[in-house]
């Protein structure tokens, strides 16, 4: 028992000498411990960054558009109310931001024919926030909003009357009047259009529950991919075709690919500078105390105790850089975040153990060479002041 | 077998074109306390470097506690320098960062385990009792040479080893250091120090002047004639 007793004296005795030979030359700690702490900043910070930014250009995309469309798979067929109930139950609710059903029918107005839409404008919203309203969103019945092209083929405006007509599903002529609230500006085919609400539109039509197809946006960070989504839908909503829309889907994959290859590179490049910047700060460390070595050896240190001391400082200066830097790093990824998207984000704890292992690690690595470098020293030779 | 604790047998050591020991042999005795003496460059510290255990020879034996030096790896010459040998150096080689108290348990660290009641009394016995928590850089130079002297008796070593042990200390130091290098003899200690210092030197009881690399003289220490003439003057 007395030798687990001294053993333990003598492990904390090593442990003391190697807590002094840091704390009692702080101007190389300092040193030493900014580079290891301004790698773990920026380490931590990416990987935030990293975990964060599909969150943050997740939304972004989200304004260019639905990424999924919803459709009948047969030719001319129309979803139903139960399809689209079916279809938005079996997609994730925290990744669905809107579902925006679309009926299409062929009208007349003053004589000139048009393309009259019926749809939900509040979820047009949420699924198409690049559509520019000059006026205003239409908020009651008998409200509409006519495209650009129309606006401009016409002279319809804002506080405009229009009338709509055509025929039912009964084929009994329709008329309807309408006022326009507002212009849309899509910068796409729907500039052509004009626009009433669902429930106007099954009312001139007399058929209800039945739309052309749907747009729905879906964000895909932290859970289910958009094929898996689209997989979902048509095995809960059998006859309903859900397709991609490419365009938008590519580029966001593109994009963030990209992007998170970058940060990688990044963080690859700063790790590699912080092993340099440690490799030659220890390398400094051990020509600074060559003679320390030397005497140790000459008191009979073995080179594994002086190579375990040296190691040891620098684990211990990763651990202390990699708790510091995850601090900082928090800041540093709060910083990047509001002034690039404009939005705060949540720190995730799990990477700060992770950042800690990570430093002290890439510290520890840094350190191998000058130990090695330490371990060869002649007692002898720097004793005599060689 | 030898009852001699060391044995250095035509042992020479060879830099390139300069030969720093030729041919040396000596013998020490368990107990006794030598002093080799030589002019700068005569081979003092070198001869010093081989038998601590630092050094090897070019050519030569060297059999210290019944071993032959040069059957010995380099984990085993680690072990001897650590369990057989206390050194003490001219410019002590303290650790700046560790305080006296631990400086000389820095010594018991390496040999075995740390006691830190044996190490403040070590510091006693050289008087710095109550400089124990003081870093070198606050310690005297008379004082850090005792902590230096502390930190190699530490472990009771068969041969103490002492280069130049006072050339940086004034007279009274020099005394205090002589009188601890005294009691350890009168208590069987095996002593060799290297000293430039006929002073030094007399303290011992043989005398052994290198001169180019070679052993000039081997006399007891009442048979000692100082070469430069300093001793008979004192």
């Amino acid at each position: 028992m007395a030798g687990k007793g001294t053993r333990a004296r003598n492990r904390a005795f090593g442990l003391k000498m190697v807590l002094w030979s840091l704390f009692r030359r702080r101007s190389r700690l300092l040193v030493a411990l900014t580079g290891v702490t301004i790698g773990a900043t920026v380490l931590l910070g990416l990987i935030t960054l990293c975990y964060d930014i599909p969150k943050q250009l997740g939304r972004e995309f989200r304004s260019y558009g639905a990424n999924m469309v919803l459709v009948k798979d047969q030719v001319g067929g129309r979803l139903s109310a139960g399809d689209l109930a079916a279809a938005r139950a079996a997609l994730p609710a925290a990744q669905l931001v809107g579902l925006t059903p679309f009926r299409y029918e062929a009208v007349r107005s003053h004589m000139l024919p048009y393309t009259a839409v019926g749809t939900g404008f509040e979820d047009v919203r949420r699924t198409s926030p690049f559509w520019r309203v000059e006026g205003l969103w239409p908020g009651a019945p008998g409200e509409a909003l006519v495209g650009v092209d129309v606006s401009t083929a016409t002279g319809l405006g804002p506080g405009s009357l229009l009338t709509l007509e055509g025929r039912d599903s009964r084929q009994v002529r329709y008329e309807k009047n309408f006022t326009v609230s507002g212009v849309v500006s899509t910068g796409s085919v729907e500039d052509g259009f004009i626009y009433v609400s669902l429930a106007d539109m099954e009312a001139m039509t007399g058929e209800s529950g039945l739309v052309d197809l749907a747009e729905v946006s879906l964000t895909t960070s932290g859970g289910q991919s958009l094929e898996e989504m689209a997989g979902a839908v048509q095995t809960a909503a059998p006859g309903v075709e859900a397709r991609l829309v490419v365009r938008v889907t590519r580029s966001e994959e593109t994009v963030m690919g990209k992007l998170t290859w970058l940060v990688y590179l990044v963080t690859l490049v700063v790790l590699t500078l912080t092993m340099i910047c440690v490799s030659t700060t220890m390398m400094t460390v051990v020509i600074e105390r060559r003679k320390e070595i030397g005497l140790k050896k000459a008191l009979g240190a073995e080179s594994r105790s002086v190579a375990r001391e040296f190691l040891g400082e620098g684990l211990l200066l990763g651990v202390l850089g990699g708790l510091l830097g995850s601090a900082a790093g928090v800041g540093f990824a709060r910083i990047v975040s509001h002034s690039v998207f404009g939005r705060g984000l949540s720190p995730e704890g799990h990477l700060v153990p992770v950042t800690v292992a990570v430093s002290a690690a890439v510290t520890v690595l840094a350190s191998l060479w000058p130990v090695r470098r330490a371990v060869d020293v002649e007692p002898a030779a720097v004793l005599r002041g060689e | 077998m030898s009852d001699n604790i060391l044995d250095v047998i035509d042992v020479s050591k060879i830099y390139g074109p300069v030969k720093a020991l030729q041919n040396v042999s000596l013998s020490v005795r368990p107990g006794e306390w030598l002093a080799i003496m030589g002019p700068s460059g005569s081979g003092k510290t070198t001869l010093m470097n081989i038998v601590g255990c630092l050094d090897s020879p070019s050519l030569g034996r060297v059999i210290l506690d019944g071993l032959g030096l040069d059957q010995l790896t380099a984990g085993e010459l680690t072990a001897i320098r650590r369990e057989a040998i206390g050194l003490i150096f001219q410019q002590f080689h303290l650790i700046g960062y560790l305080n006296a108290l631990e400086n000389v348990m820095v010594a018991q660290y390496y040999h075995s385990l740390v006691d830190e009641a044996e190490a403040l009394e070590a510091l006693a016995k050289v008087g710095l009792a109550d400089r124990a928590k003081h870093l070198p850089r606050q310690l005297s130079g008379g004082e850090q040479q005792r902590v230096c002297v502390a930190r190699a008796l530490i472990n009771h070593p068969k041969l103490l080893l002492a280069d130049e042990p006072t050339g940086n200390l004034d007279e009274t130091n020099e005394g205090l250091v002589m009188d601890i290098l005294h009691g350890l003899h009168r208590q069987g200690g095996t002593i060799i120090v290297v000293t430039h210092s006929p002073e030094v030197a007399q303290h011992a009881e043989r005398v052994v002047v290198l001169e180019h690399g070679r052993v000039a003289s081997d006399s007891r220490g009442a048979d000692f004639s100082d070469p430069s003439g300093a001793s008979q003057t004192a």
